[in-house]
């Protein structure tokens, strides 16, 4: 583990936040999933590091 | 917030006070008055307070004879806390009051995250108080009565305002039938369902919230600890949020979150709140003081000045409960109208200063409605493609501090930074907590007469100009209350130097409402007398 980080690096954790709502206000739960895989997607291939992309997995699968 | 409708449960008229005949009901002629107050809840007594405290006299009228129904607004933030304390009413409050600084949030049965509000050291004031509604508004009164030049008067309805070029003319309506007044200002605090905002005919554009909230006030002896306790999802309320805090008196505010389709008048039943409250609590015994089904608003006037008509508080706009924001941000605008106000009056100003009141009050209405509908969207899901995200956060928070921060059960009422024109901008750097348009942080400092004290409490109610000693004491423009720091006040802590960035000749001008609009690294009578004069003068 090593390279993942999980500190907040928002400003304003609450505006991420909204961005984020606010993109999937009025859709389907399906339509929803289906703009949270284009994202993921997206912010992988930003991030450019497939370790960090492993241990970001291994954390969203680590809790319920 | 407003009521769905009224509860049946148990309601308490906690004080009540009588009506009395005023003698501008006889008068031959309608008698004019320089101010009137609308209201005679938090915000009304606070500018009335304020205003007579700059020696003006106010009339305060009330459609009421009592206080009570329910503790309403229980927390009481810092600012709040600081401008009660230079009217003189602080002080039974933060000893009645509960004094917390410790918020745990819940996902399930299971503590995710907690937060200490960490006050910092060397403030007279604490963070928050929790304190009911009531007890705040009878120290109020009670202040009210005690000092000279307000004259309140219980069950005088405004059932008409005629707006004229230079004032306003009010028909009141009272148990004797209805009269009229005249007044230079009307001051328009008479809350969510504000008279004076419908006899104007303004809009109060927004959104409406459809999620329903029961709240309920709670006495029972527990051990519970003094921290403010949020749920999410809780095993005892399953799909839903969940709230407790605690007041004094062994009483506990308790929200449940009831989703949009709640039936409000099955809700509101004493059999049917026992029994959703029994899941939350238990066993142990507790009595019901006051119960209400609520939702909420999130809007506001597109103005706050209207000629002669100044709208403050719940009048002017509404922002759900989450952080505590509706009263708290009353007491501030009561704050930041009252000594501009009085300049007009006094002829110090230009009618003109009001258009800062609006600005600035605009700004912080607009932060707290901002904020309280960000926590609203955390909160109350809009849908199930929401809550996935919501709920994805909670999951999260245990094990990643990001998720923690983006966790959000109401961000607390803090004080407004003003950008305004009344503040003549920094030339050079300055660090510490203290920032232009802001009140100044508050210090521990010692006075010639040996006696520890703090900051705030030393200032006056006018311009204060604070000058860090540097040889000879400096002459202040007239208008002005000079305050040597080493030479008046003593920084024995070192906290002045730290909040202020305080250098040797450093000077600070403070606005009359204890908010900084100009410091400079040395003295100089005239930079400081032209921001006096750009803060009276509303910044041109």
């Amino acid at each position: 583990m090593g390279k993942l980080v999980t500190d907040s690096r928002f400003g304003d954790p609450d505006e991420a936040y909204v961005a984020l709502i606010e993109a999937r206000r009025g859709l389907t739960e399906a339509a929803a999933a289906a703009l949270d895989t284009r994202l993921v997607l997206i912010l992988a291939n930003h991030i450019g590091d497939v370790d960090v992309l492993k241990e970001a997995i291994a954390l969203a699968k680590s809790v319920r | 917030m407003t009521s769905a409708s009224a509860a049946k449960a148990p309601r308490k008229a906690q004080y009540r006070y009588g009506y009395v005949r005023s003698p501008d009901q006889d008068a031959r002629t309608t008698v004019r008055h320089p101010v009137v107050v609308v209201g005679a809840g938090p915000v009304g007594l606070t500018v009335s307070l304020d205003l007579a405290q700059r020696g003006l006299p106010v009339v305060l009228l009330d459609d009421a004879d009592r206080i009570g129904e329910g503790s309403r607004g229980i927390c009481w933030a810092k600012r709040t806390l600081e401008i009660w304390d230079r009217l003189g009413v602080a002080a039974p409050m933060v000893e009645k009051g509960v004094t917390w600084k410790l918020g745990k949030v819940f996902l399930g049965d299971d503590p995710v995250y907690a937060f200490d509000l960490l006050p910092e050291e060397g403030h007279k004031m604490p963070a928050f108080i929790n304190l009911q509604q009531y007890f705040v508004e009878h120290v109020l009164v009670d202040r009210v009565c005690d000092v000279e030049g307000i004259d309140l008067r219980w069950k005088n309805k405004v059932v008409g305002a005629d707006r004229r070029n230079d004032g306003v003319r009010l028909t009141v309506e009272t148990p004797e039938g209805e009269y009229q007044l005249d007044a230079d200002w009307v001051i328009a605090a008479d809350g969510a369902r504000s008279a004076l905002r419908d006899l104007l005919g303004l809009g109060f554009p927004g959104l409406t919230f459809e999620e329903k909230f029961l709240i309920a006030d709670v006495k029972m002896s527990a051990d519970f600890p003094t921290e403010r306790r949020f749920w999410f999802d809780p095993s005892f309320h399953s799909g839903q949020s969940a709230l407790m805090h605690r007041q004094p008196d062994n009483v506990w505010r308790i929200d449940l979150q009831l989703g949009p389709d709640a039936d409000v008048e099955a809700e509101q039943r004493p059999e049917q709140v026992t029994a959703r409250l029994k899941k939350m609590l238990g066993e142990r015994s507790f009595d019901l003081e006051w119960v209400s089904i609520y939702r909420f608003n999130c809007r506001r006037l597109e103005r706050f000045v209207h000629g002669r008509v100044i709208f403050v508080g719940d009048s002017a706009y509404q922002v759900s409960p989450f952080g505590a924001r509706g009263a708290n941000s009353g007491v501030q605008d009561a704050e930041n109208l009252a000594w501009k106000l009085a300049a007009i009056m006094r002829g110090q100003a230009d009618a003109a200063l009001l258009e800062s009141y609006d600005r600035e009050r605009v700004q912080a209405a607009d932060e707290n409605i901002a904020h309280s509908t960000r926590s609203t969207d955390f909160i109350a899901p809009r849908s199930a493609a929401e809550r996935g995200l919501r709920n994805a956060v909670l999951s999260l928070a245990p094990a990643a501090m990001f998720a923690r921060r983006m966790v959000n059960s109401g961000r607390l009422s803090i004080a407004t930074v003003y950008r305004s024109a009344l503040s003549t901008p920094d030339e050079t750097l300055f660090a510490g907590s203290a920032r232009l348009g802001a009140p100044v942080p508050d210090v521990p400092v010692r006075g010639n007469d040996g006696k520890n004290g703090f900051l705030l409490e030393k200032l006056g109610s006018g311009f204060e100009v604070l000058h860090v000693k540097n040889g000879a004491r400096p002459h202040a423009p007239e208008g002005t209350k000079l305050i040597v720091i080493g030479e008046d006040l003593h920084d024995d802590a070192g906290l002045f130097a730290q909040r202020f960035d305080a250098t040797p000749g450093a000077t600070y001008v403070l606005r009359p409402d204890q908010h900084l609009t100009a410091r400079f690294r040395a003295f100089d009578a005239d930079a400081v007398r032209k921001a006096m004069d750009r803060a009276l003068s509303g910044g041109r």
